[in-house]
């Protein structure tokens, strides 16, 4: 795998040759890890019952537009088949509502969560397998759209 | 008793899980095999068996964060915790917070930077250097991230390399990952002693 054929890299616009790209190649085997991280958080062998890749795309897609990153948001878009109306902010399919009220404040107001938010998931029959899950789909995205927004401002400023 | 750290310190808290982890008695292959436990390491954190939880996650997550936070070159360790106590701030990860601001002042050997940031916060004294590396990873860290030209210029002020920027973009960023897992995971707790 090459460093430039990464979504973080993808979707930030860098390519080899400049100065971030040569930070970037400094930095190869991180981006490669960083690509294999997205595999593995949104495309695992062992999704669990709940969340399919599909499901997963969705949420990561919904992070990203919430976040304010159209282009990020697009390309996870591209993988959620019929989940897709949940990557909408503003979608409020009636049987995922305490899921994507978890999903919103812990990507967007992480310091305000407390044992509660953790409890309603519980309340609303997930299973602790399943929270960790979650979290850890909210927690990549919140890397890879940091990662992606530090690219581009590398890049403007080369 | 034990109760739940709210404000930020050095002193590390313990972690108390939200969720149950994994028994390691009732441990998959595959579990045993990302938490890298052999007949003579059977001690593993609260932390990583709560993670375990998701095991393909756990397995790729440690090689990527040793590699942003150890890897030579580049940004020096210490100013790479810095990036990491700012995120931690920003989402209030008392726990990421207390490991990385005692690691900083162990590479430092100096409190004075995180003893400023703790009793004062984002307004803290900071030299200039690590002002603008603060300023940019706390930017960088707020949801949406905020941070723009007028930061960069900054580190570049400051006399930072684009690897140097790059240490800290990553460094600030993975902590966005560490602290969401953390901080909504478990609660950082401290022992009552006596009363």
């Amino acid at each position: 795998m090459s460093p430039f054929e990464t979504t973080a890299t993808e979707v930030a616009g860098v390519r080899r040759g400049g100065e971030a790209g040569a930070a970037v190649e400094h930095r190869a085997g991180i981006f490669e890890m960083t690509q294999a991280a997205e595999d593995a958080v949104l495309r695992p062998k062992d999704t669990g019952a709940l969340f399919s890749h599909e499901l997963r795309a969705a949420l990561a897609a919904r992070i990203a537009r919430l976040s304010g990153d159209d282009m990020l948001a697009d390309h996870h878009l591209a993988r959620a088949g019929v989940k897709a109306p949940l990557a909408d902010p503003a979608s409020r399919d009636a049987g995922a509502i305490p899921m994507l009220a978890f999903v919103d404040k812990v990507a967007n107001h992480t310091r305000d969560i407390t044992a509660e938010d953790t409890s309603s998931l519980r309340s609303a029959g997930m299973a602790d397998a399943d929270i960790v899950r979650l979290c850890e789909v909210i927690a990549f995205m919140a890397y890879q759209i940091r990662v992606v927004a530090g690219l581009r401002l590398l890049l403007a400023d080369a | 008793m034990s109760r739940v750290v709210h404000r930020f310190t050095r002193k590390v808290p313990q972690w108390r899980p939200r969720v149950v982890p994994v028994k390691l008695e009732d441990a998959t292959e595959a579990q045993l095999d990302a938490l890298k436990v052999t007949p003579s390491n059977t001690k593993v954190s609260d932390y990583v068996l709560t993670l375990a939880h998701d095991v393909e996650s756990l397995k790729v997550r440690s090689p990527l964060f040793n590699a942003i936070l150890y890897e030579p070159g580049g940004m020096s360790r210490a100013e790479r915790e810095l990036g990491a106590i700012a995120a931690s701030m920003v989402n209030r990860c008392i726990y990421c917070a207390a490991v990385h601001a005692d690691r900083h002042a162990k590479l430092e050997k100096d409190t004075s930077v995180t003893d400023a940031l703790f009793a004062d916060g984002v307004d803290a004294e900071l030299g200039p250097r690590d002002r603008a590396i603060f300023d940019f990873a706390r930017k960088l860290s707020e949801a949406p991230p905020a941070a723009g030209p007028e930061d960069m210029a900054a580190l570049r002020d400051a006399g930072l390399s684009d690897e140097e920027i790059l240490d800290l973009i990553l460094s600030s960023a993975l902590f966005g990952w560490a602290n969401r897992l953390m901080h909504v995971l478990g609660d950082p707790v401290r022992e009552e002693v006596g009363a």
